[in-house]
């Protein structure tokens, strides 16, 4: 299954050289779950705070059981606020 | 203590500046910037009062922290009714004029009647003096600010002006200090031209001496700064990004409204963000961001200082936009763009630099050009009575309204009317969104329930500023909380709405609360005030300063009906995103509030809630 994964603020940091506008395409096995998605990004755990799959927000104790479906976009924030 | 003790009555009628002790009692009770400037306003004018007349008044207030070694202690607040509204107006600003008023000996300004001819207060130390502003009518804040400067010989004068915005009484106009900070709502600017004051000119050379313990008030202080620099949002976030990083955040979690709110998510909202100022341009090879800047005191620095591409259609030829210049923050980008559809970061910079350069507030500019796109989508307005076409999505439109809003010329002077008026003009009142004649900020209502609670009930109309509860339902800031919930969000709501009146009232930047709580501004405030600042009495003069509004809001013919929202948000569901198919439920969740408030089911505050609070 194909997903897109978008890393926004200072986790532009840990996107591959070729990703455009903040998010890169990836083929991942079927039943993958969130944690599963993020492992090969490397992102530090304190700074994977907000963590959305289609916008609506995946709390931290379901990111390693919730499956991503082909076609999801798993975006993740840093903590971040603004007004 | 840190109150100076000493306000200025400035009667513009009578051209008399005259000093007076500031009512202590008062102080204890209202702890002081928007707190005890409303309760100054609310004794010394009629709520019917018509807001452009000599008979209102208009108050610039300190807090307690103001001026004072307290992070983000630079704030002001502005303080009068409101003309866009009819509403208490209380607009804060950040930048270095509030602290200068410290430090000259004022708590506060208040400005009453109306002078015969336009004039400027200069204020220096104890002095104070009303000046000719001929010379500067008709004439931009920057260039007000420039030539006080030069003609007093003082580059550290601290000013706060208004444009041509204010003086025609465009009645979302601004008072700008600082070049780009600005109290920005609700038309105090167009207040401040209708009593015929250009600006208020400060030089203060005395310090902040009556900090009450000070090696308290220095342990407190500085334990307040480490917690905002060890929080990831406030340490690294804010400076880096600013309040734009929300831009992403915002539409992904489908609550960016889009297109005068017929969408809640803008296909083009990552050519506007904070990510895509960091980024270089094809054209120039330069990036938008020049760097970050901070307020007077602020150890955030979250504000954003960007430079145009000189090539931009919207600058050619004109090198007095091609400096380094404040913005885009995330308000001015999302109503600039995603609210009227347009996606080009230079256009929104440069409809921002005149908002700020002649004074009127970007969130009711941008959403009644949305509402005039819409118009014109319908075919209500055309481009003969526009002067342009403007369908969403036209930087061109966006840019030509921005340059004949401020100065009234052709359909400039039904822009500066602001949405609600305008539409109602052309009979259609629905396409205002707005509450109280107050436009939305950029969150959706759909999307976020909590804030829809929020904007039907803030005090000024609606604000995201008076119950920040996308802190919680989005961010995670303190907790957790499902944006898409009702359940529990009338007392989220209540409990956003009181703290941030202390967050205000003490004179400290909202932005703070991302890191701080109460509980962390409380001791810098017990140190610096006589007197007992505990948490259970900062709970109370949060909740006082509320209701003392509300009251003023009754007693000027607001009333329940008024805590409403615009229809599409209750009846047109959100079309995309994690809110598809819903609207926002405030009927659910409005009874439950005004419960916890100790309201009528009518919005009237209990003969018991008004004792209890001391009202
Ligand atoms: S956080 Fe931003 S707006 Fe607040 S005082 Fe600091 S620089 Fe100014």
């Amino acid at each position: 299954m194909r997903i897109t994964i978008k890393l926004y603020a200072t986790l532009t940091d840990y996107l591959p050289g070729h990703a455009v506008g903040n998010k890169v395409d990836v083929d991942l096995p079927e039943g993958c779950t969130v944690e599963g998605a993020l492992a090969p990004f490397g992102l530090p755990p304190k700074l994977t705070h907000l963590v959305l799959v289609d916008g609506t927000f995946i709390a931290p104790e379901d990111r390693n059981v919730r499956p991503l479906k082909d076609g999801e976009v798993l975006a993740v924030w840093p903590p971040i606020a603004g007004g | 203590m840190s109150w100076n003790r000493k306000i200025l009555r400035v009667n513009l009628t009578a051209g008399t500046c005259t000093p007076e002790p500031l009512n202590m009692e008062w102080a204890n009770d209202y702890l002081g910037s928007r707190g005890l400037g409303t309760k100054y306003l609310t004794e010394e004018i009629d709520p019917k009062v018509d807001p452009l007349s000599p008979e209102n008044k208009m108050i610039m207030a300190t807090g307690p922290l103001t001026g004072t070694m307290a992070s983000t202690g630079g704030r002001y607040t502005v303080i009068t009714k409101g003309p866009l509204t009819g509403a208490i107006a209380c607009s804060n600003s950040g930048g270095f004029f509030g602290a200068e008023m410290k430090f000259a000996g004022w708590d506060m300004i208040i400005f009453e009647g109306k002078s015969p001819k336009p004039v400027y207060l200069y204020v220096e130390n104890e002095k104070a003096e009303l000046r000719d502003a001929a010379h500067l009518w008709g004439t931009t804040c920057w260039h007000t600010e420039e030539t006080i400067k030069a003609e007093l010989q003082d580059p550290l004068v601290r000013v706060s002006s208004i444009g041509r915005s204010g003086e025609n009484q465009v009645l979302f106009s601004c008072i700008v200090n600082d070049l780009h900070r600005a109290a920005g709502r609700s038309g105090v600017g167009a207040v401040m031209g209708s009593k015929n004051l250009k600006a208020v000119a400060l030089r203060g050379t005395q310090g902040v001496s009556g900090v009450k313990d000070f090696p308290a008030f220095l342990k407190a202080a500085n334990a307040a700064k480490q917690v905002l620099k060890d929080n990831a949002v406030t340490g690294q976030g804010l400076p880096k990004y600013g309040t734009q990083v929300l831009m992403n955040v915002i539409n992904e979690v489908g609550a960016l409204p889009t297109r005068n709110h017929r969408d809640v998510q803008f296909e083009e909202a990552g050519k506007i963000s904070a990510e895509a100022m960091h980024e270089k341009r094809p054209t120039d090879g330069k990036a938008h961001l020049i760097t970050n800047a901070a307020c007077f005191g602020c150890t955030i620095a979250c504000g954003r200082i960007s430079q145009l591409d000189k090539g931009h259609f919207t600058v050619q030829n004109k090198p007095e936009y091609w400096g380094a210049s404040g913005g885009l923050e995330y308000e001015s980008a999302w109503s600039l763009g995603a609210s009227n559809g347009v996606g080009d970061l230079e256009a929104l910079q440069y409809a921002n630099m005149l908002c700020n350069e002649d004074g009127f507030d970007p969130i009711t500019f941008g959403a009644t050009v949305s509402a005039v796109m819409e118009l014109y989508e319908l075919g209500i307005l055309t481009k003969e009575q526009i002067g342009i076409e403007a369908p969403f999505g036209s930087a061109k439109a966006l840019a030509y309204l921005a340059e004949i809003t401020a100065q009234g010329i052709g359909f400039g002077k039904e822009v500066g009317l602001g949405s609600k008026r305008l539409t109602a003009k052309y009979g259609r009142p629905d396409l205002s969104m707005s509450v109280k004649g107050l436009e939305f900020p950029a969150y959706d209502g759909r999307g976020i329930q909590g804030i829809g609670l929020n904007y039907a009930t803030s005090n000024r109309g609606a604000c995201h500023v008076r119950g920040y509860t996308v802190a919680s339902e989005v961010l995670g800031i303190p907790v957790k909380t499902d944006p898409l919930a009702t359940e529990g969000k009338p007392g989220l709501v209540k409990a956003f709405q009181d703290a941030t009146t202390i967050f205000d009232s003490a004179g400290v930047c909202l932005f703070t609360s991302f890191a701080w709580s109460v509980a962390d501004v409380q001791p810098q405030v017990q140190a610096a005030c006589e007197g007992d600042w505990s948490m259970e009495k900062m709970a109370i003069v949060g909740e006082r300063i509320w209701n003392m509004e509300r009251q003023f809001n009754l007693a000027a013919g607001f009333t329940a009906k008024d805590d409403n929202l615009p229809p599409r948000l209750t009846t047109e569901p959100a079309k995309t995103g994690p809110a598809k198919g819903r609207v926002n439920e405030l009927g659910k969740m409005l009874p439950e509030y005004y419960e916890v408030r100790g309201w009528t089911p009518e919005g009237v505050p209990t003969a018991e809630t008004l004792a209890r609070l001391g009202l």
